[in-house]
């Protein structure tokens, strides 16, 4: 084991990881060079746009794909080459929660049954009364009543069916939770109860999370630290609040600036920085700076240095050549809206 | 109401749906009316009834659908048209964009012929001029190399660029009022950007009338004029966007805006709104927000219907007890 280099209160740490996948256009290279580490009883949040490879990071902790390079550690060893037969422990110290919890649970089963089955699988309880004990504490945590574990998914609200994928995660009491863009299909009066609930628990059990959504307003309520994405890499990291007043790379600051505010005068009157064209494809990465085809600040040295991420603060980190200057100069020249 | 500038308006617009489970309520009476230019955005969660107004109002609800009401487009009731007029003239003075662009894309033909084809149909051209058309169109909306994308097919196209060829489909015979239904909700925030911002841009340039149906305020905040709140099929506030989001009168709408998490505010709990929307076939009696309200007045709210009543100049609001302004809520 290479213990050494989990830090103390490291629940799950990435080091270099890349996942590449074949494909028949190409080799997609959905993570290329992520080190992250999650600590015990914090949120890690990971943001980014469809294609930033913020999911794949999420399965890779799970080893639900498998690693092309680098490591992969869980409670202080080495999982990145454990066998099939030992990942089923994995999935004991590392649960998941889905964006679409109809499509996570079975609809055959009852709630019951689907928050009694990881009891099962890993021998939590010793017998069925044990059991059903089990999932009323698990339905009382998540604010559902007792009665619905009669019911199954097609009977409840999604923001039930949501509480339901979370008991579920609980019932092992996992070191971390992979949470993947767990409020983006609720209704927004929904959103807030599941992350409360989310961050209630938390308080409660000191739970461990990985926080994976493209809602940069959720991503800044719910975590400690911020990883940004974009096309497989992390582009800059800290915490929530130096990301959301002081973003370093351009892409981080283009992406706040996309965030639409529920304030109609400042909404029509703030600065925007609109980037132009779509993220290239991760078949065919640019060369040096992968965000440099869409940077309004690019300039000729970011085709030619790939720019690793750098301390540019107190834990504040970010891969760019001209890091914190570029954001500055963007903001006092916001590019064109409408000519892309 | 209807003047020479409205270019569409509902007024005591109902859609009952019957299902296996009964009748549905999905819009039980509605009125709004957007004039030339003028862009606005119905809000609301799922099953609140927005989009099936607005499906309703263009002669596109389902089949199943019972619709009552008076629709005028352009200043013609629509009902008194026979339904290939009707079609026509949708055809002609309306164009849509939907959330999913591959659901209003053919995946076996070029963007440039789906493009073309209204322009054909609807304003005469030659399908060499129907062509020159969809590239003027692609250019408008900003797709690069225009007259080369204009082969190609659907599935070749990035998201964003997809939607925007939907846009360039909408407005290809310019029509007097585009109904977009949640156009950027399956696409990044980035692009979101970009959209809003193209479609504002023609909109300026057009002066088409737009009705925006949307769930995310932060997108209705930066491109309405006015809003509706729609909440169990009926619209519980409407006004200026300025007016509703600065002082918010029905508890829904200030609970609604309030549940966003506010980088700016440091909160630990977010404000929610306890339970779900209702479902249409299950309507309360009374308020259909009075099971989840935190006002919750008395048992008027349960068993009567609320009136939609002005609470400033071109504000409205559906509540027996709007909310004071403070003036210093935001």
């Amino acid at each position: 084991m290479t213990g050494e280099s989990v830090a103390a209160d490291a629940v799950a740490e990435l080091t270099d990881l890349a996942v590449w996948f074949p494909t028949p256009a190409g080799v997609v290279h959905a993570v290329d060079g992520v080190s992250l580490t999650v600590r015990r009883g914090e949120t890690l949040g990971l943001v980014g746009e469809s294609g930033s490879g913020k999911s794949t990071t999420g399965l890779a902790l799970l080893r639900l794909v498998e690693p092309t390079a680098g490591t992969v550690q869980v409670a202080g060893q080495d999982v990145t080459r454990w066998s099939r037969r030992r990942l089923r422990r994995l999935r004991r110290h590392v649960a998941m929660v889905f964006q679409d919890p109809q499509a996570s649970l079975d609809p055959r089963h009852t709630v019951g049954a689907s928050i009694a089955e990881p009891l099962a699988v890993h021998r939590l309880a010793a017998s069925g009364a044990a059991r059903r004990d089990r999932v009323a504490e698990l339905l009382d945590l998540v604010g559902l009543r007792r009665d619905l574990a009669e019911r199954h998914p097609h009977e409840l609200s999604g923001g039930q069916r949501q509480r339901v994928g979370i008991a579920r995660a609980l019932a092992g009491e996992p070191d971390l939770i992979v949470l993947d863009e767990p409020i983006a299909s609720l209704d927004l009066s929904v959103q807030a109860q599941i992350m409360n609930l989310l961050r209630g628990l938390q308080r409660e059990l000191g739970l461990t999370y990985l926080f994976i959504a493209h809602d940069l307003a959720a991503v800044e309520h719910m975590s400690d630290q911020v990883a940004v994405m974009y096309l497989g890499r992390i582009v800059e990291s800290g915490n929530p609040a130096q990301i959301w007043r002081e973003p370093a790379h351009p892409y981080t600051a283009a992406l706040l600036s996309a965030v639409p505010v529920a304030d109609p005068p400042m909404q029509r009157s703030r600065q925007r920085i609109i980037l132009a064209g779509d993220v290239p494809s991760p078949i065919d990465p640019p060369t040096g700076c992968r965000f440099r085809t869409r940077c309004p600040q690019a300039r000729p040295d970011c085709a030619q240095t790939d720019p690793v991420l750098v301390e540019i603060g107190s834990g504040h980190q970010a891969a760019c050549l001209f890091a914190g200057e570029a954001v500055r100069a963007m903001r006092a020249q916001p590019v064109n809206a409408s000519s892309p | 109401m209807t003047d020479e500038e409205t270019v569409l308006s509902v007024a005591d617009l109902t859609v009952t749906i019957g299902t296996r489970r009964g009748a549905a309520r999905a819009v039980a009476g509605v009125d709004w009316s957007v004039r030339a230019g003028e862009t606005l955005a119905l809000v609301g969660e799922s099953g609140s009834g927005k989009s099936m107004s607005v499906l309703a109002a263009t002669g596109l609800a389902p089949r199943a659908a019972r619709v009552t009401g008076d629709v005028r487009l352009l200043g013609t009731d629509l009902a008194t048209l026979s339904a290939a007029r009707r079609r026509r003239m949708r055809g002609r003075h309306v164009g849509f964009v939907f959330q999913d662009p591959m659901t209003s894309l053919n995946p076996v033909l070029t963007v440039g012929r789906q493009i073309g084809e209204a322009s054909e149909v609807h304003l005469g051209l030659t399908r060499r001029a129907a062509r020159a058309r969809a590239i003027e169109m692609l250019e408008l909306v900003g797709i690069p190399s225009a007259a080369e994308r204009v082969d190609a097919y659907p599935h070749q196209l990035s998201g964003g660029m997809r939607q925007r060829a939907v846009i360039a489909m909408a407005l290809v015979c310019e029509p007097d009022l585009l109904i977009a239904d949640e156009p950027t909700t399956a696409l990044d925030v980035t692009t979101q950007a970009q959209i809003v911002e193209l479609v504002a841009d023609l909109q300026r340039r057009l002066g088409t009338a737009v009705v925006w149906i949307s769930h995310d305020l932060g997108v209705v905040a930066g491109l309405a004029d006015t809003v509706a709140v729609m909440y169990g099929g009926r619209i519980v506030e409407q006004g200026s966007v300025d007016a509703v989001f600065a002082e918010p009168a029905h508890p829904y709408t200030a609970a609604l805006l309030a549940a966003r998490p506010d980088p700016d505010a440091n909160v630990t709990e977010l404000v929610t709104i306890p339970g779900t929307p209702p479902s249409p076939l299950e309507l309360p009696e009374g308020c259909a927000f009075w099971p989840r309200c935190s006002v919750r007045g008395d048992s008027r709210c349960e068993r009567e219907l609320p009136p939609l009543v002005p609470v400033a100049a071109g504000h409205q609001v559906r509540t027996f007890y709007p909310r004071q302004s403070t003036g210093e809520d935001r």
